[in-house]
């Protein structure tokens, strides 16, 4: 195909754009990690801009993980994010499978009253009195049990299940397995892709979890890391920096950022495909 | 008997009869749901039961029933809702609410249709695969983060912008704590978060025209932006309106975990919405009733925005096809 000049005009201008959207989303992210790298005279010589450090200090690193409510923090996000993904994908497969069996009576009900839940809702005061009355409050259950299904993933998986063939189920039926086994024995391994996805849906939301625990949690002891990692921040912002000290609050500050952010950076790669797939599943749903 | 027939007996049968039944064929799947249903019952339907104490004088130490309802109490079935509306201070929050919104709205569906369009034009496919991977990465990152990040890079004293700002000469801006900019942070940072991300459904939708239309085009002599323009486009109206739809039903949230965590005193007054109002109120200062009758408002309205799009979605789909 010939190409007019405008055309290529075109291209350029495209190659451009996207160029500059990923620049825009990788930059802040691999400046925030230098920063936390770089000794500080450094960082002050380039004007605060480093994207690629010279020198490499791990000290606000070290520092870091003196600081015991940051230590205990870290602690109770990975609790809530492992304890709280397997219940939450345990109870979501366990609602999807009864529910995507078009032959169950009373199905339609059932999805009717859990998609209403997503229109309306009974709003943050009269749900904190209910997470209170369930004896809750200030525990780390707070942060599992009055989010423990996600109607968005609830959907995605049924839809999934509801691609099996019913011929499988019937003949391990026939073979005399229980719905239980079932579940876990072929539905279980043959919904792998979706069964990733939803539960790495969860567990990011689990580990960015902050607006239920300042509903929920009053103790520094029982707060998850982004709640401690938001009071960092202020903490450095209204600190005036000092340069004689050797780890001015900004450094500790994009390292604990470099804490919270390193487990889905790192994992990110891998399972990216997972995500997408996740979308994709719904919106063909929606 | 042939099986329909054997459906419409069944379904004869009186109400108790046919639950029964259906317990005794089915109730290992009935067993299974049970922890889900009851978590739906207990986090999200019993809370609604609780709505009715926007109609009560509320405090803690009387309880939910112990307190009395408000026409018990002297006052008008609607006191709340009055004394809502009554200060100045809160039209001001759902100007914020509304503006704030808006303005999500809009970057959160038009810049990702036009990245969507760029990735599904570029003829460098291998290069716009790593970027579109790369465009997802700030969805997965929490607010906070983000907030870290703004703060090193717009922060007045120290941040990277600024300092670039004032080595040409120029004087510090105060992105984070000035008024007058802080709606556009809001935007903007929900713009950076979910620009590639957004952009997934419009991507898919990209790839699900048939390509014989294109094909078609190109032999009439249509070039690249007739062919956007007349077939591209009109074929992502109706995932469009399918967002729109989503969207504006949250259009009183502004998103309270975003707009909490980059409040602050000075920016409040243009940066406070409902929800934020709503938890610093009742939580707070025990507001209780005050706040439920608010949050009951806000999701009247917003149950009644989701209905009210869809049925004119419906309406305009039906009159168009």
């Amino acid at each position: 195909m010939v190409k007019s000049r405008n055309d290529i005009a075109f291209e350029i201008f495209i190659l451009l754009l996207i160029t500059l959207v990923g620049l825009m989303c990788v930059v802040p992210v691999l400046f925030v990690i230098s920063y936390s790298l770089t000794p500080m005279e450094e960082v002050l010589r380039n004007g605060g801009f480093v994207l690629i450090p010279r020198q490499i200090t791990l000290n606000a690193y070290q520092f870091m993980m003196k600081d015991a409510m940051l230590i205990s923090s870290l602690q109770n996000s990975a609790f809530i994010t492992v304890v709280g993904t397997a219940l939450n994908l345990l109870v979501t497969m366990m609602l999807a499978y009864p529910l995507s069996r078009e032959y169950l009576p009373g199905r339609s009900v059932f999805i009717k009253l859990i998609i209403f839940t997503m229109i309306f809702s009974a709003g943050t005061i009269p749900t904190y009195l209910v997470v209170k009355e369930t004896g809750l409050i200030n525990s780390l259950w707070a942060l599992i049990f009055p989010s423990l299904i996600t109607v968005y993933n609830f959907i995605v998986m049924k839809a999934f299940f509801e691609g099996l063939p019913n011929d499988l189920f019937e003949s391990a039926r026939i073979d005399g397995a229980g719905e239980f086994k079932i579940l876990f024995r072929i539905v279980l391994p043959l919904s792998m892709p979706i069964i990733t996805t939803i539960s790495l849906y969860y567990a990011v939301a689990h580990w960015n979890v902050y607006t239920a625990a300042i509903l929920y949690i009053q103790d520094s002891e029982r707060m998850p890391l982004q709640v401690i990692l938001r009071r960092m921040i202020n903490a450095a912002r209204t600190i005036d920096l000092n340069v004689e000290d050797e780890l001015p609050p900004e450094t500790m500050q994009m390292a604990a950022v470099c804490i919270a952010t390193a487990p889905i950076v790192i994992i990110y790669p891998f399972i990216q495909k997972y995500f997408v797939q996740g979308t994709l599943a719904g919106a063909v749903k929606g | 008997m042939t099986q329909a027939s054997l459906r419409q007996t069944v379904n004869r049968q009186p109400l108790s009869r046919r639950i029964m039944r259906a317990l005794q064929r089915y109730w290992p799947l009935y067993v299974m749901i049970i922890p889900g249903i009851l978590y739906f019952l207990v986090y999200k339907y019993i809370p609604m039961l609780g709505i009715h104490i926007a109609f009560k004088n509320f405090s803690l130490k009387k309880g939910i029933s112990g307190s009395p309802w408000l026409w018990n109490d002297g006052k008008e079935w609607y006191y709340w809702f009055e004394r809502f509306f009554k200060s100045p201070a809160n039209t001001q929050i759902i100007e914020n609410t509304l503006v704030i919104s808006i303005g999500k709205l809009i970057v959160q569906m038009i810049p990702p249709l036009i990245f969507a369009l760029a990735i599904s034009e570029t003829c460098f496919k291998r290069y716009a695969r790593v970027i579109q991977t790369v465009s997802y990465l700030p969805h997965f990152l929490s607010w906070v983060i983000i907030f870290g990040i703004c703060t090193t890079m717009l922060g007045e004293s120290q941040g990277v912008v600024n300092n670039m700002i004032k080595r040409a000469g120029g004087e510090a801006i105060p992105f984070l704590s000035n008024k007058a900019y802080i709606r556009g942070v809001l935007i903007g940072t929900s713009l950076w978060q979910g620009l590639g991300w957004s952009s997934i459904v419009f991507l898919a939708a990209i790839a699900g025209i048939d390509t014989s239309m294109y094909e078609a085009a190109t032999i009439d002599g249509c070039g690249r932006f007739r062919k956007i323009w007349y077939i591209t486009l009109p074929n992502l109206g109706r995932i469009f309106v399918v967002l729109l739809i989503t969207k504006v039903g949250r259009i009183l949230d502004g998103g309270f975990e975003q707009v909490y965590i980059f409040l602050n005193d000075r920016v409040a007054s243009k940066a406070q919405i409902i929800d934020t109002w709503v938890y610093t109120q009742g939580l707070g200062k025990q507001q209780y009733s005050l706040t439920t009758a608010v949050g009951l408002l806000k999701s009247v309205l917003s149950c009644g925005l989701v209905l009210g799009t869809n049925a004119l979605a419906r309406k305009w789909d039906s009159s168009l096809w």
